[in-house]
């Protein structure tokens, strides 16, 4: 954007930390939900009987990895490095296929075990918030490869970097998101 | 580099111009807005008598829930967005909105929502589960049919288009300001409606989320609401109210803007303590997020909250009331031309302290126990939506307009308009107050002789038919005045703000040169610079394009699939969001 802008910030990454602000509210209604119905369930499964947490452990240390990728995509780009910006570009998006990976298989596990959407207020709480959570990223997913394509097409360079952070700004805030939800879902039982 | 087609209805398809935009939302707005009126007329028919029988029971609440539903969602915020959409960037000296593509969009989800709501008249299934949306009424067990559905989805299809077009107008004002025009001298209007868009990307998640438990208790069978599995209605009012109080102040701030404007426009005097004005707006943006509580006294929640939600609800009265004393003073000592817009102001001012003084009465639970539910509400809020919002919204057209048109409206007309719709609104919503105490509940379609109501809902009802001949007018008049007004030329009122710099209807592009401003009152302060020089080269408009129409068909598509049960509408109504989204995307589009 060649204009300049009365508060000198790019306008499409103030109208991304807007998005940023809104979301919250949004995430906020549904970890709210989540722990305002915790222990109010009337049949199990509980979700202490039932919340893996070594397993969702390897999955967060993988979603907080790909962040660090994300930030040496993003350095990589700016400084026109586009061969290592093309490789952290889809170690992202793997990073971030891996962690739904872990959902489906959470998911699975979960629904054997007798916990479904219909079952109890946790399962419907539960997956309803992770649930939307794993859409944030699989929305940054392809977000993550339509920059890739970009990249190996050779359209994404130094000039436009600012779309690959904004593109970090969203998934470091879906990355936020999960260590506040790690935390108060998992940990905090 | 190619100009926009300027006419046929490819040109307004693609449009990204914020005042075709402007224009679009106008008239729809306006559309719905008879719409709604014309639900009130049939609501108010109905209840001219005791036991009435124009409608029976089902029709009427079908009536009343797309009333409220329309008038909120599909008349007044969208005129609202016709009017941020014409003049905001008019006011601060910018040549379009920062992103005029996301701008089209959200008119054409507005649009499309609007549309796939009403569609349920079609089938004969309208929500009729109230505008509030309560719980366990409008959950599967006591709403089995598709009319709870068609309003869930309308509402979540008009949410995108709220946010968007609050991301959109948050970043114009705040980036696209022209130089010299620093925060503390943006127009009040434009100040309105900065914090009008950061309550609606806050409010509008909430709902979001409550709206999508509710299509999961009743689509999927999940527990959200339902007090056997251990869930909670109160839940579903906590986050109703929570999203629906700010909801109030998403609707009047942008008419107490419009207000600020056309006041000292009037009096031939700068607003009475800009400063004082604008904080107080902020102020009530801030508050209007820790009362909702105040629409819950009747469910219980116990003393502390009771009281806190009590306190916050008296509190917020006090910036509102400080702008109300702000605004007399702009008019003490003033050179006053009662213009149509000035008299709808001015009848907004006395309007909105009646519905704000039986606000207040209702923060103090004891008195409010007495009054939730009944008529007395129903007045207290159509003398703050109706004689606050509506009236204010009338006064913007009556100021605007001409900017808009070239043309100014028939003062004859409107006058015309302007007393009988106040004379009017108070027949119609001053006997509610005392046809709510003396114990008449809301949402009931028929009432008994015995009550002795009778009478007074007649005149109610006499009073409801006054407005509408009123707003007979209103249209009348702008249908005519669009060939045959005056010319307004580009400042008919003597108006201090930029937009009133440009000829009436602004070019293409707005401004030849941007302006370099000064002062609080550009018009009212600078000598008649020099007139602009002429800008080097033509000025660039942006092309329109199709892929935010596109897009937002998408939305509708999926939306089906819930009513329909076909889920590969689902599938159906994605591709065509993301196609549209990846052409709008990567095509090229120079702002």
């Amino acid at each position: 954007m060649t204009h300049a802008t009365s508060m000198g910030l790019d306008s499409r990454k103030l109208a991304f930390w807007t998005f940023i602000g809104s979301e919250c509210l949004l995430f906020g209604s549904l970890i709210s939900t989540y722990l305002v119905y915790k222990g109010q369930s009337v049949v199990g499964p509980y979700p202490h009987e039932i919340l893996n947490i070594p397993v969702t452990s390897l999955s967060t240390f993988d979603l907080l990895a790909s962040s660090l990728w994300m930030v040496l995509a993003l350095a990589a780009v700016q400084r026109g490095d586009m061969k290592w910006a093309k490789i952290w570009l889809l170690g992202v998006a793997i990073g971030g296929l891996i962690f739904l990976g872990f959902q489906v298989y959470e998911f699975t596990s979960f629904v054997h075990e007798g916990l479904t959407l219909q079952r109890n207020l946790f399962g419907a709480s539960f997956f309803l918030l992770t649930g939307t959570h794993g859409a944030h990223v699989a929305v940054g997913v392809i977000w993550m490869l339509t920059l890739w394509v970009q990249a190996l097409r050779g359209r994404l360079g130094p000039q436009n970097a600012i779309t690959v952070e904004i593109a970090g700004l969203y998934w470091h805030f879906v990355d936020v998101v999960w260590i506040i939800i790690f935390t108060l879902v998992y940990l905090l039982q | 580099m190619s100009n926009p087609p300027s006419t046929g209805l490819r040109s307004w398809l693609t449009t990204t111009d914020h005042k075709r935009i402007g224009t679009l939302y106008f008239w729809t707005a306006f559309a719905f807005f008879l719409i709604g009126g014309l639900e009130a007329l049939i609501i108010r028919a109905q209840l001219a008598q005791p036991d009435g029988s124009l409608v029976s029971a089902d029709t009427y609440n079908q009536l009343f829930t797309m009333h409220g539903t329309t008038m909120v969602f599909l008349a007044l915020m969208p005129m609202t967005a016709a009017f941020f959409n014409w003049i905001v960037p008019l006011q601060i000296g910018a040549r379009d909105v920062v992103f005029p593509r996301l701008n089209a969009f959200s008119y054409w989800v507005f649009l499309l929502g609007g549309l796939f709501m009403n569609a349920s008249f079609l089938i004969g299934a309208a929500p009729d589960g109230g505008w509030f949306g309560y719980v366990n009424l409008t959950g599967p067990q006591y709403s089995p049919g598709l009319n709870i559905d068609f309003w869930v989805l309308g509402l979540q299809i008009l949410g995108v288009a709220s946010l968007a077009a609050g991301f959109n107008f948050i970043v114009t004002i705040l980036n696209l300001r022209a130089p010299g025009l620093t925060m503390m001298r943006l127009p009040v209007f434009s100040w309105m409606t900065l914090v009008t868009q950061f309550l609606v990307i806050t409010a509008f998640p909430v709902i979001t989320v409550a709206l999508v438990f509710l299509l999961f208790d009743r689509t999927f069978g999940t527990n959200f609401y339902v007090p056997a599995a251990g869930g909670d209605p109160v839940l579903w009012q906590h986050l109703f109210w929570i999203f629906g109080h700010p909801e109030v102040y998403i609707l009047i701030l942008p008419a107490m803007g419009i207000v600020s404007e056309v006041l000292p426009t009037f009096s031939r005097k700068p607003l009475f303590g800009y400063t004082v004005v604008v904080y107080s707006g902020v102020l009530i943006g801030f508050m209007g997020w820790g009362v909702w509580s105040h629409h819950m006294f009747s469910v219980g929640l116990g003393p502390i909250a009771d009281s806190f939600f009590a306190a916050a609800t008296m509190l917020i009265a006090i910036p509102t009331g400080v702008k109300i004393f702000n605004w007399i003073a702009t008019l003490w000592g003033g050179q006053i031309r009662f213009t149509t817009a000035m008299k709808f102001a001015v009848g907004f001012i006395a309007m909105f302290i009646i519905g704000g003084l039986s606000g207040v009465s209702h923060a103090s639970p004891p008195s409010d126990l007495q009054q939730t539910d009944t008529y007395y509400v129903v007045a207290h809020f159509h003398y703050v939506l109706f004689g606050g919002t509506v009236l204010g919204l009338f006064a913007g057209m009556y100021y605007w307009i001409p900017k808009m048109t070239g043309r100014l409206l028939s003062e004859r007309l409107g006058s015309w308009h302007f007393w009988l719709t106040f004379i009017g609104m108070n027949l119609t919503f001053f006997p509610m107050h005392f046809i709510g105490l003396l114990g008449m509940p809301r949402r009931i379609y028929t009432y008994a002789p015995e009550l002795g109501l009778g009478t007074m809902n007649l005149v109610s009802t006499i009073g409801a038919f006054v407005i509408g001949l009123g707003t007979l007018a209103l249209v009348i008049n702008v249908l005519w005045s669009r060939r045959h007004g005056e010319p307004a030329g580009p400042d008919p009122w003597g108006g201090a703000t930029l937009e009133w710099s440009i000829p009436s209807p602004p070019p293409p592009h707005n401004f030849d040169v941007i302006p370099t401003v000064t002062s609080r009152l550009p018009r009212w302060t600078t000598e008649h610079p020099a007139a602009p020089s002429a800008p080097g080269s033509a000025v660039h408009v942006p092309p329109g394009s199709w892929w935010p129409l596109v897009a937002a068909a998408g939305l509708p598509i999926m939306a089906s699939a819930v009513v329909t049960k076909l889920l590969a509408l689902v599938f159906l109504g994605a591709a065509v969001l993301v196609f549209g989204i990846y052409r709008w995307a990567y095509e090229p589009f120079e702002v």
